[in-house]
């Protein structure tokens, strides 16, 4: 959903023209720029990116100056914020969801002397570095969790629109638990957004009357993790610890975790030693973290989550190793065999196990 | 048939907002005054009804403030069309505007705090009576106000003397102030219990739908319940059933998608409910000269009390 406000950006847009009349002097603080899709009080995606932001200025106390913009529509919206934020003396500028890949081209063509952070994209200048996150490694841990702990055999996913990283995790999910349990069944139901606490709710409730006694969603409000607590099943969290919305329920949480990627990236730019980069990160650089697993899983299975995450850590494991079958039970990964970075990044088919049609 | 309560359950629940937040609307309308700031008005009451939740654990005392503050709002509305004769719709939609953001400012640092939900009716015997218990007995306060106000509404509309003053307000209101009726006050009191309402709704997503709290939590209910108002050509009967039937066809179209009989794109099973209670609501009420019966033929026409 496109959201109608702006509410800080005039503020913003104030404070950044009057901090710009300032003379520069020699010993002034690095300006660090940071956009964000949706609001930081979405206890999803741009939270954790301004967490990030928050360690970034913890770290390097008034060595550097943060700032940001929040819920910037994507598009020529988000072209005019950068502009305005390099026009004000930001020298290094994340930009924090893959609509924005085009404006901050554009940007970063202009003005050559201007470090820029692009989250989810793929495109790529002397002065415009890309990252991301490889949250379906997460997915495969909890998968070895719901393996064990499913007595229906049906796992619940809450989806939001059908891109491959949403296909990722549900394949990772589905290609980690059946390994565990053969006769899982992981049923999609896609709401066609990313935030809706309504009808995500709407969503679980129905996936739950449906029989699902785990649920994992890649939505981004709690309400599925709630919902999952008032009905008595598991839920995981995503992007953020869940674990208030449903303390009984949430077995874990698939967390971002930017922080030590910024504090990189702004030493780096610190130290002079910035460089354009594509960083895909995962469990192994703490881009991606399980938070706290619940205390009531029995032990031997969260010993076995742990190895798994362990293992994709240590490289020995990789979330799409084969034999993996597609739906119509062909082989699409023989044994021993991976898939490439390229086929993750293009993802748009269901392993076997997973129930409906793709859609499209 | 043990799953069909559950099943119900989320029905009456996906409509219940819809309907709380349609029926101040339709007052406000039959009144001959247009308020679009029913989605602000929503969020206005869900963030303030969810502080007062958190701050005081009184489920009744939190939805009494949401629909205060959704009647606060509408207070705002109601200075500058009634009083300062803005224009209706432009007011309308800088209230929603406005309405996003101050709940997400008064809501800042309550983003990601839990707050049990309602309680819900227990009746012993009655509640555990299969199925039927626990949808007739067992739902929480505010699901059975929405349904004693939406009666009350169609007999205060068409059985009571006001009722029939606020339409004629609403059908011509310089003769009604002709004859003596005082519009401008009684637009205020159709305006402010439409914002009353639409804090109702927006104080049930908060409390009870999804007991939290998360910026721009409505997610366009406030739109879909004034659309209901037109469609269902403001008869109150019919945005009940309208308000019931989008509830109804979201949540089968989810249940759908999930038993995978059969494979229809899940982008179509989502649109499906908005097209087909238009549908549906379009032909029930197809005949034109109950559309201009029923219409209020004031509606967003700015009254200035002229001699």
């Amino acid at each position: 959903m496109t959201k109608l406000t702006r509410r800080s950006f005039s503020a913003m847009t104030l404070a950044l023209g009057a901090s710009a009349a300032l003379p520069a002097r020699a010993a002034d603080p690095l300006k660090v720029g940071f956009i964000y899709v949706g609001p930081i009080g979405d206890h999803g995606w741009s939270y954790q990116h301004d967490q990030g932001r928050l360690a970034v200025e913890k770290a390097f106390g008034d060595k550097v100056e943060t700032s940001y913009v929040e819920s910037v529509p994507e598009g020529a919206d988000a072209e005019r914020v950068i502009t305005q934020m390099v026009r004000s003396g930001h020298k290094l500028i994340f930009t924090t969801s893959f609509g924005y890949m085009n404006p901050t081209l554009k940007v970063a063509k202009m003005f050559p002397d201007v470090m820029f952070e692009h989250a989810t994209g793929f495109m790529r200048e002397k002065n415009m570095s890309t990252y991301a996150a490889r949250f379906y490694e997460g997915r495969a841990v909890v998968g070895v969790l719901a393996g064990h702990m499913s007595k229906t055999n049906k796992v619940g996913y809450v989806a939001s629109v059908p891109i491959p990283e949403v296909f990722r995790g549900i394949n990772a999910f589905t290609v980690a638990a059946r390994r565990i349990n053969p006769a899982i069944e992981v049923t999609p139901i896609w709401i066609g957004e990313w935030y809706n606490p309504g009808k995500e709710a709407d969503a679980a409730k129905a996936l739950i009357d449906q029989g699902a006694d785990i649920l994992l969603q890649h939505t981004d409000s709690p309400a599925p993790v709630q919902t999952a607590a008032e009905r008595g099943i598991w839920a995981v969290g995503q992007a953020s610890d869940m674990e208030r919305f449903g303390p009984e329920a949430h077995m874990t949480a698939i967390v971002d975790h930017w922080d030590p990627y910024y504090i990189n990236r702004v030493q780096a730019a610190l130290d002079g030693t910035w460089e354009s980069t594509d960083t895909w990160g995962g469990l192994s650089t703490g881009m991606v973290n399980m938070s706290a697993f619940n205390k009531a899983l029995p032990e031997n299975v969260v010993a076995e989550a742990k190895a798994m995450e362990e293992a994709i850590i240590a490289g020995t494991s990789h979330p799409f190793m084969g034999p993996i079958k597609n739906q119509a039970g062909e082989v699409v990964v023989a044994e021993g065999a991976t898939l490439s970075d390229g086929d993750l990044l293009g993802m748009n088919w269901y392993v076997e196990g997973v129930n409906g049609k793709v859609p499209g | 048939m043990e799953s069909l309560a559950p099943i119900v359950l989320s029905v009456i629940a996906a409509a219940t907002p819809l309907l709380f937040a349609a029926m101040g609307e339709l007052v406000v309308e039959k009144s001959g005054v247009l308020n679009l700031g029913v989605e602000g008005m929503m969020l206005g009451g869900a963030v303030v009804a969810f502080i007062v939740g958190v701050e005081t654990g009184n489920g009744m005392l939190a939805a009494a403030a949401g629909a205060a503050m959704g009647m606060a709002l509408a207070f705002l509305f109601a200075i500058m069309v009634l009083g300062l004769l803005a224009n209706q719709v432009a007011t309308g939609l800088a209230l929603t505007l406005f309405g996003i953001g101050l709940s997400a400012l008064l809501g800042r640092g309550y983003v990601g705090t839990p707050l049990p939900a309602l309680p819900k009716l227990y009746v012993p015997g009655l509640t555990d009576i299969p199925v039927l218990g626990p949808i007739f007995f067992g739902q929480d306060g505010l699901v059975y106000l929405s349904i004693v106000l939406s009666g009350a509404v169609a007999w205060f509309l068409y059985r009571s003397r006001a009722g029939l003053i606020l339409r004629s307000v609403g059908e011509n209101p310089s003769a009604a102030h002709a004859i003596g009726y005082p519009v401008i006050r009684i637009r205020l009191l159709a305006v402010l219990f439409g914002g009353a309402m639409a804090g109702l709704g927006g104080a049930f997503l908060s409390l009870s739908y999804t007991p939290m709290w998360a910026e721009a939590m409505t997610a366009g209910r406030g739109w879909i319940a004034l659309a209901l108002v037109v469609f269902a050509t403001w008869q109150p009967g019919k945005v009940l059933l309208g308000a019931y039937l989008f509830g109804g066809l979201t949540l089968a179209q989810l249940h759908l998608q999930s038993m995978g009989i059969i494979h229809i794109p899940s982008q179509f099973l989502n649109m499906t409910p908005y097209l087909a209670t238009i549908v549906v609501l379009v032909v029930i009420s197809r005949d034109a000269a109950r559309i201009r019966l029923n219409a209020p033929a004031s509606i967003g026409k700015v009254f200035h009390p002229d001699g």
